[in-house]
């Protein structure tokens, strides 16, 4: 069984080598490769899965060792993969939403002629995540890491004849580099603390460690999950990824990319639970995206970009409950799940909403969509009431757990982060409601564009809509199977442990605020644009509308923070390279050449002046050993 | 180690009666090496006498080598007869010292000629002359420059193969100058190996006029620097009582053995010693190169026929610094806190000196004249550490750079125009898109003149300043860095020039030269690689090799 676990990385990597290198003669069945591959990879996660489930909840970890990569004196890396409840969730969601992508990218990108490499790409990514989840140290997770973000590089700027894609590739690739960084500090720092970065010595001796040391640690960790998961203040990438092609962005913000984050903290929980003080770093983060997600995609006409803000700011609840400790990993990973099921649904939805309206994306062209595209409304609806949690669907179990946790933090702390989450829910209601409201209620607000073309709304094709009804199931029905018997909490409790926190609210409480709030959210929203049509151009709105939808100044911040003083300083370095260090080096060299020049002369080519420069030399020598002999 | 009699005290054997003269013993198959090159030369001189004019090329070429492969064999079985190490001592009645640098110098001087004469020999670089193929030598070196006899001579074909065995003798001076145990074998060697360079000097095929210029000049700086020799051995003499290195190092350490009555009022005074050593001192700076006795350097080395400015490039410096190396180090070693100080300023004004001067040459031998002066300038500091590293990182640096010498004036005989060898530098302007190989292979050895890693420029510069700076010479590795940066600019330049400038449309065209030359570069390059990449197997040949025996 151990040695299937190497398998799981390298079929997409056989896929992605394949799809890469093989050429234009798999142009034409390129992307079935990709896809059975994906599909392989998840069938045997799902062998590896039957398998655990057979044998006793604390025997159900895997390990594999596969080659000695750097042996060095007291430097070991290994190639090796540990597979436990936690990576085996991952594996699942990776390869099953992700080979679902596969299908659903089929259709979606069927007219592009890159349609091979795109593939190609794919598999790519799947398997960067997959190293990412199954290694069994930090640098060989780090390799993962950069896997991830080299693959997003490639897809969000897959369409690169486009300026605007080209550039976003270039964004998310370089924020993501800050949080390399932090990554690589933290995996420095455990090699100096600890004298290794496998996770078995690292986290079992944690607590053991200084909790300076584990402070700045955490510290590190966060900052490179800020980067991957995109949360504040490394969070501006995330919108402007939103240029690759759909189905990347379902890949980005459901299966892969930012739930990196999430599994770094929840993997690391033996360090953060040592260090407070990281730890509120984590639940402070957390808190202050999904309320900054939240507000960014009450403002967004774009429908991908109303998207990846509530993205934002579901990892947002997801990074606050692993920053609860032992309270809310389990939760963090299971609101990761569930969200994965209707987020993707979500985002495929949208691209089957862009591929029937000429690749649209302002919903305020939008409206009264549900007559013509049946199976997307359904989908996209239950996904909708899924994720706002409505009672009974998977988004309602698992972010109520998640707020029933925060609460559960206790003090003004937990009445802080309680309140947030609570927020969030509300605000979380409103702006998907109002995506709903404008894609596929009211009048149609499409016209011909100045070609006279006119989008004639229709259903997508069935490799489409296939996955769409899947992840639908999934958003329906997962989180009370999740839920049921706290089968989820039993499944990873001893990967991650688990502890219930005092809440000072009970259960019942929380579960009735969420539903008053949601309740608060969804009239809101439909007061604005249920019961009133939804203006074509967008009113020029509060001050609050127009700074979110400049993404709450981001960039802005950004640009007066970090690139204008990085310009600077450049400019400063350039001056000082021109005029200082130059004017030396040409300096010396003029005064070398003119040196060389005068002392040229000397030799002018007659017998006698060299016999006098010898006489004198010789004179010199035997003047210079007297006096050295007379001092 | 017996101290032997001092043979050479010139009053002593007036005085002595006729039958008392004890026959000097003479320990022949350790002084083979030189005794094998000197019967090779005059084998050479006969075969000139004897032999029809159209067989004594092949003749010559067939002994010169044949001889020096001998030498060389010689050197080696003496080397693995343990006389380099434990069976090292003074023979031929304390004239002669074989021990370990003795023989590694021996050894260089051999191969260098070896590879030398191959340049020497090279026959297809010269466009064909009335039918026969000519070599860079003139063809009648008595005919006067452009004059009716000299015509005769070229249509008629002559060569001057002369040039062999005058080689083969200034190898026998060279072999016996780093080894003489006193001054006055130092001064016989000294002769031996220089009247031969100065006549070679003078017979270039092309350029005749500045050829014969060259050698004027250096016979005559050379006769004056000799004087400047023979007057410091005269100072010596009454200083020590003896011109054994022996002898005059018991005295400068206070151990006087026996007064001699006639010197009785000079004897010990320092004064002598200090002007004298100077003077001697001052012969072998001469021939080193170094400045500000460098300026015959210049201009020899350009109007020398090529091959032969490489071969005295390389070998005369291996001689000079291996005479100067055992004057420094058994002569004169009580005497050091006197003559370092001299010697650091000599070794800096050396360094800058050839560096800032080269930084303006247009001419490539030129440039590397200069180079080659600041190149005595990095080997001084070796010189100077006074330190057994010392000893063995000069041997090796003097190994390294003699190939690198060689072959860089090799390639020098390959680029040519009308008018024979293209030396100018801006002729040489894009030679790398033209002839890659031929730029690249100087590119070698540029990047190895400049010490860059990987070549033995760079192990050997790095072995001279390392054991300078443990030697107490710390500024003095200072200078030296800074002029191997200056040195650097003018040997990049070079390769700048070659790489990335557009080829001039009337630029010199590369011959294609016979495997003589071709193989002369070939092992310029193997050993240029093989020091700079694995050079620790010849570190410690020469580690080895750095004793001197007294």
């Amino acid at each position: 069984m151990e040695n299937l676990i190497g398998l799981l990385v390298a079929v997409p990597l056989l896929g992605a080598a394949l799809l890469l290198c093989g050429g234009r003669r798999l142009d034409g069945k390129g992307h079935y490769i990709g896809t059975v591959l994906a599909a392989s990879s998840f069938a045997i996660g799902a062998v590896l899965f039957a398998d655990m489930l057979g044998r006793g909840e604390h025997d159900r970890a895997l390990h594999s060792h596969v080659f000695s990569w750097i042996p060095v004196g007291g430097f070991h890396a290994d190639v090796a993969f540990q597979l436990d409840q936690l990576s085996m969730t991952f594996v699942l969601l990776i390869t099953g939403v992700g080979t679902l992508i596969h299908v659903y990218s089929i259709g979606y990108m069927e007219h592009d002629e890159r349609r091979r490499r795109f593939f190609g790409y794919l598999n790519l990514f799947l398997a960067a995540m997959l190293l990412l989840v199954l290694a069994d140290n930090y640098l060989l997770l780090y390799v993962g890491w950069e896997g991830v973000g080299l693959a997003s590089y490639l897809l969000i700027g897959f369409w690169q004849h486009k300026p605007s894609a080209a550039t976003a590739a270039k964004k998310a690739f370089i924020v993501n580099r800050v949080g390399d960084v932090g990554l690589s500090i933290a995996i420095m720092l455990m090699f100096t603390t600890f004298g290794s970065f496998a996770f078995a010595p690292v986290l079992a001796e944690a607590d053991r460690a200084g909790e300076g040391k584990l402070t700045a640690i955490g510290l590190m960790l966060l900052l490179a999950a800020c980067g991957k998961s995109a949360q504040v203040p490394l969070q501006s990438w995330l919108g402007d990824a939103m240029e690759g092609p759909t189905p990347v962005s379902a890949l980005i913000h459901a299966a892969t990319m930012v739930t990196a984050g999430v599994y770094l903290i929840t993997r690391s929980g033996a360090i953060f639970n040592a260090a407070p003080d990281a730890q509120a770093a984590v639940v402070t983060v957390g808190a202050v995206t999904l309320l900054f997600g939240a507000i960014v995609g009450c403002a967004k006409d774009d429908i991908k970009k109303a998207l990846a803000g509530s993205t934002m700011s579901q990892i947002g609840y997801m990074i606050l409950a692993a920053g609860l400790g032992p309270i809310g990993y389990v939760f963090a990973i299971m609101h990761l799940v569930t969200h994965g099921f209707f987020k993707a649904g979500l985002f495929l939805g949208a691209g089957s909403v862009m591929h029937s309206m000429n690749d649209e994306v302002d919903m305020r062209k939008y409206g009264g969509l549900r007559k013509y595209m049946p199976i997307t409304f359904i989908t996209f609806g239950l996904g909708y009431l899924a994720i706002i949690g409505f009672p009974g669907l998977s988004g309602f179990w698992s972010k109520d757990k998640i707020i029933e946790a925060a609460f559960a933090k206790g003090g003004t702390e937990g009445w802080i982060l309680g309140g947030a989450a609570l927020l969030g829910a509300a605000i979380t209601a409103y702006y998907m409601t109002r995506v709903m409201l404008m894609t596929f209620f009211g009048e149609k607000r499409w016209v011909a564009d100045e070609n006279g073309n006119e989008p004639h709304p229709h259903e997508s094709p069935g490799s489409m809509t296939f996955p769409m009804i899947v992840l639908a199931f999934g958003s329906v029905f997962a989180g009370g199977l999740f839920s049921l018997n706290d089968a989820f909490v039993k499944w990873l409790e001893p990967v991650t442990g688990h502890s219930h926190g005092d809440s000072p609210l009970s259960a019942a409480a929380v579960t009735g605020g969420t539903m008053v709030v949601l309740v608060i959210g969804v009239g809101l929203a439909w007061a604005q644009y249920g019961r009133r049509p939804v203006p074509r151009t967008a009113p020029r709105g509060s001050l609050l509308t127009r700074a979110a939808r400049r993404d709450l100044l981001q960039d802005d911040f950004n640009h007066v923070a970090l690139v204008q003083p990085g310009q600077y300083l450049t400019r400063g370095l350039v001056y000082v390279d021109h005029k200082l260090v130059d004017g030396v080096v040409n300096g010396t060299a003029a005064s070398v050449g003119g040196l060389s020049g005068r002392l040229r002369k000397l030799q002018n080519g007659y017998a006698r002046t060299y016999a006098v420069s010898m006489f004198g030399g010789t004179a010199v020598l035997i003047a210079a050993t007297l006096l050295m002999r007379a001092v | 180690m017996t101290h032997a009699a001092p043979v050479h005290s010139l009053w002593t054997t007036a005085a002595a009666a006729p039958d008392k003269i004890p026959a000097p013993h003479i320990e022949y198959g350790q002084l083979s090496p030189t005794l094998i090159v000197l019967g090779g030369a005059i084998l050479g001189v006969l075969v000139e006498a004897f032999l029809p004019r159209r067989q004594r090329y092949g003749a010559q070429l067939f002994v010169s080598v044949l001889t020096l492969a001998a030498a060389f064999a010689a050197v080696v079985g003496l080397a693995a007869g343990d006389y380099g190490t434990g069976k090292a001592h003074v023979a031929a009645m304390g004239a002669i010292a074989v021990d370990g640098p003795a023989l590694f110098l021996q050894g260089t001087i051999l191969l260098v000629a070896l590879v030398a004469v191959f340049t020497f020999a090279e026959r297809r670089l010269d466009p064909v002359a009335h039918g026969n193929q000519v070599d860079s030598f003139a063809a009648q070196a008595a005919a006067v420059p452009g004059g009716e006899a000299e015509k005769a001579a070229v249509k008629a074909g002559f060569t001057t193969t002369e040039v062999f065995p005058l080689v083969l003798f200034a190898v026998g001076g060279m072999l016996v100058f780093p080894s003489a145990n006193d001054l006055l074998t130092l001064f016989v060697a000294l002769e031996v190996f220089s009247l031969p360079l100065y006549v070679l000097c003078a017979l270039a095929r092309r350029h005749r006029m500045l050829s014969q210029e060259a050698a004027v000049k250096y016979f005559l700086l050379g006769a004056f620097s000799s004087a400047f020799l023979l007057f410091g051995i005269a100072l010596l003499y009454g200083y020590a009582g003896t011109v054994g290195y022996a002898g005059i190092a018991d005295v400068v350490d206070g151990q006087v053995r026996n007064v001699t009555p006639a010197l009785a009022g000079t004897m010990g005074n320092d004064a002598l010693l200090l002007i004298g050593g100077a003077m001697v001192l001052m012969g072998l700076l001469f021939k080193i190169g170094a400045v500000p006795f460098h300026m015959w350097t210049p201009d020899v080395y350009q109007g020398a026929p090529t091959p032969v400015t490489g071969f005295m490039a390389a070998a005369t410096k291996v001689a000079a610094f291996g005479a100067l190396l055992r004057l420094l180090y058994v002569v004169l070693p009580g005497l050091r806190w006197d003559w370092r100080p001299v010697m650091w300023g000599v070794a800096i004004v050396t360094m800058l000196g050839g560096a800032i001067v080269a930084v303006t040459q247009t001419d490539v031998k030129r440039l590397l004249a200069y180079s080659s002066i600041a190149h005595a300038g990095f080997i001084l500091a070796g010189v100077i550490a006074t330190t057994p590293d010392g000893i063995s990182s000069v041997l090796f640096y003097l190994a390294a750079y003699s190939f690198v010498t060689l072959g860089a004036f090799a390639v020098v005989t390959l680029v040519r125009d009308a008018g024979g060898e293209a030396t100018h530098l801006s002729k040489w302007a894009g030679l790398g898109r033209r002839s890659p190989l031929v730029a690249a292979v100087f590119a070698v050895f540029l990047l190895a003149f400049a010490g860059i890693p990987l070549t033995s420029g760079f192990a050997g510069k790095f072995a001279v300043f390392k054991a300078a700076a443990d030697g107490g010479a710390g500024a003095l590795v200072v200078v030296g860095v800074i002029s191997s940066a200056i040195a650097a600019f003018f040997y990049i330049r070079v390769i700048v020039l070659m790489f990335f400038s557009e080829p001039r449309t009337d630029g010199p065209s590369v011959a294609v030269p016979s495997v003589l030359t071709s193989s002369a570069i070939a092992i310029g390059v193997a050993v240029t690689l093989v020091l700079g990449v694995a050079p620790q197997y010849f570190l410690d040949l020469a580690g080895q090799a750095g004793v001197f025996v007294r």
